[in-house]
């Protein structure tokens, strides 16, 4: 980090120097600056709105499809905006799959494991991030392994033990191996890494313990962290497909992507059918999207991920 | 964590902050590393056996000859090691992985971080591009492929019409060996470039704007900037995207899976955790899955230690 951060200092140095003379020339510059600028972003702002439109074709591709009648679909040349509507296709997949079963299994599963996996997460990369201890990079470095280690490698001694815990088919197995992540351990670790170490110290003077340190200093002022990492868990458990596939054996207890993958996977050809439960699985997920934007893109703080 | 160290309102006459630091600096050592370890413990154990265990078994595993089902495991030493040579497949499978490796990174890491920068300017609208972009990472995989083949359905398909109206040759797309994989990389681009950016706009974020201001009264060019100011201050973020995405890009399996079953047409996307699992699912060889899984693992572990060397990760503490 040192190296980076004495690039820029001759020029802060440099600034203050030159004084009064600096906001002279920044006025003498900023008319010219600036309309070169709204140029620039008129154009950059073009680029982006074609870009962004390609990116959602798909999601209005599926809507749309949805809502087409499957003679029209299958017709050449295709047309992206339907002739004819019908609500048939969406009516169709809610009778033929139990819709509701599936989301409250998808909200257990993946609210659970977010729950317990931000708690669990959180301790461990504190005590890496902010605590002293014989192993600590040992440790730091068997969390990286555990990220590295592909998913599909482990996974059928991973089931074995599942099996051998009486976890099969229960919210408990789908829950408990997922109940801390590496990923969230580095992510957090790095964020915490970036606190003012000063914080800690002045506790500790003040007689503050570890626990005291964890809770009251630095979760408080890692909350876009941890809402961050909240979305990110959330949102994987939400998707996750092999997982609760291998875990779970009866349709009452399948998630939302499991169990419609599963159900489409049998009816291949009908694409609006696909297309309407496509749709119905992805919009629990956009609808919390369109309410939590916030802390989606914009309010994302991971500013701590600097060393 | 036990209520005793939460809470200790200084008793008696107040010593000096120096004697004070001293004093817990000489318990510190134990106390600290207790505690530092009954943090850890949760997740220490979770880890243990749901993550590590399973590592373990799949060494053992890879010099024994063992199929699901069967009780019978028998030693084989180094067999397993020496089916890989002769294994066209296992070849063709780290081939597929590396050309996905070096196209998806860079591609993926570049345009996020252009759109980052575009999308980290006063723009009209600003928020509702950057949700657009993010829009992608927010759906299933299992489930978004199925939009995506119906794209490039090359009878029905909207995209590969248009592609072809706008004088692209007619091709199968995902059922062509030689554009299997460029579709399988446009969707995980697609679908990855809104995580990315978000970091990266994270990590702008969190620049100082002094930084910026100073420059600018300097004299620098807006390319100046980004050279000697965003990219250099960016590094960390940069290193996080990169170690993930490298991880992320030796273990594609998902997007290959869903949008090519069976390895695709002539095995062209059949990637390494791809070939695993046929191998460990499909054909049930589960010793001879868990030794290629050990080589991919060995693969991955050089490259990130080697990518934290480079970028000096060593220097967080």
């Amino acid at each position: 980090m040192s190296q980076a951060i004495e690039s820029p200092t001759p020029i802060n140095t440099a600034s203050i120097a030159s004084g009064a003379g600096t906001s002279q020339t920044q006025i003498a510059v900023a008319p010219g600056g600036s309309r070169r600028g709204s140029w620039v972003n008129a154009i950059i702002f073009i680029v982006l709105v074609v870009f962004a439109a390609g990116m959602i074709l798909p999601f209005v591709w599926m809507v749309l499809t949805a809502f087409k009648p499957e003679s029209t679909i299958v017709k050449f040349p295709p047309q992206l905006w339907p002739t004819a509507w019908t609500l048939d296709n969406v009516t169709n997949i809610w009778q033929r799959v139990p819709f509701g079963r599936f989301f409250l299994n998808s909200i257990a599963f993946a609210g659970g494991v977010t729950v317990v996996s931000l708690f669990f997460d959180s301790m461990m990369a504190f005590a890496l991030a902010r605590l002293r201890f014989p192993g600590r990079d040992v440790i730091f470095l068997l969390v990286l392994i555990a990220l590295m280690i592909p998913f599909q490698v482990i996974f059928i001694p991973l089931f074995v033990t599942v099996h051998d815990l009486g976890l099969l088919n229960t919210y408990g197995g789908l829950i408990i191996p997922r109940a801390t992540n590496a990923f969230g351990i580095f992510m957090l670790r790095q964020f915490f890494m970036s606190l003012p170490r000063e914080l800690d110290e002045a506790a500790r003077i003040d007689g503050a313990g570890e626990f005291y340190i964890y809770s009251r200093i630095v979760l408080p002022l890692s909350v876009p962290a941890m809402a961050t990492l909240a979305v990110f868990h959330f949102m994987y458990n939400w998707n996750d497909f092999l997982w609760p596939l291998l875990i779970t054996s009866s349709t009452d207890m399948r998630t939302l992507p499991a169990g419609l993958a599963l159900f489409m996977g049998q009816h291949v050809v009908e694409y609006g059918v696909i297309m309407a439960g496509a749709a119905m699985a992805l919009a629990p997920l956009f609808i919390a999207f369109l309410f939590a934007q916030k802390y989606f893109v914009n309010g994302i703080a991971l500013s701590g991920l600097k060393e | 964590m036990s209520k005793v160290e939460t809470a200790r309102p200084p008793i008696g006459p107040q010593p000096s902050v120096g004697e004070r630091l001293a004093s817990l600096r000489r318990d510190m050592g134990t106390r600290e590393a207790r505690a530092a370890y009954l943090f850890m413990l949760p997740s220490m154990i979770i880890l243990a056996v749901f993550v590590f265990w399973p590592i373990i078994q799949s060494f053992l595993l890879s010099f024994y000859h063992w199929s699901f089902g069967s009780s019978a495991q028998q030693w084989v030493g180094l067999d397993n090691y020496q089916r890989l040579i002769p294994d066209a497949r296992v070849w063709n499978a780290f081939r597929n992985t590396l050309y996905y490796t070096v196209v998806t990174v860079p591609v993926g890491m570049v345009v996020s971080l252009a759109l980052a920068l575009a999308l980290n300017r006063k723009l009209p609208g600003r928020g509702l591009l950057r949700s657009a972009f993010f829009l992608p990472v927010i759906g299933s995989f299992a489930i978004i492929a199925m939009i995506w083949s119906f794209l490039f359905d090359p009878d029905i398909g909207l995209l590969s019409y248009w592609l072809h109206a706008i004088g692209v040759p007619v091709t199968g797309w995902l059922r062509d060996p030689d554009w299997a994989m460029p579709v399988v990389i446009l969707v995980s681009i697609w679908k990855n470039l809104g995580f990315n950016m978000v970091i990266f706009l994270a990590g702008l974020q969190g620049i100082s704007q002094n930084l910026y201001e100073a420059a600018r009264v300097d004299g620098a060019s807006s390319w100046q900037i980004f050279w000697r100011i965003t990219l250099p201050m960016l590094r960390p973020t940069t290193l996080f995207v990169l170690v993930i995405s490298v991880i992320g890009a030796f273990q594609v399996f998902d997007p290959v899976y869903v949008l090519t079953p069976g390895g695709g047409p002539l095995h062209s996307t059949e990637t390494v955790v791809a070939y695993i699992f046929h191998q460990g699912i499909e054909l049930i060889d589960i010793s001879y899955a868990s030794t290629i899984g050990v080589i991919l693992f060995v693969i991955v572990l050089i490259l990130t230690l080697f990518q934290l060397r480079l970028l000096r990760f060593r220097e967080v503490d």
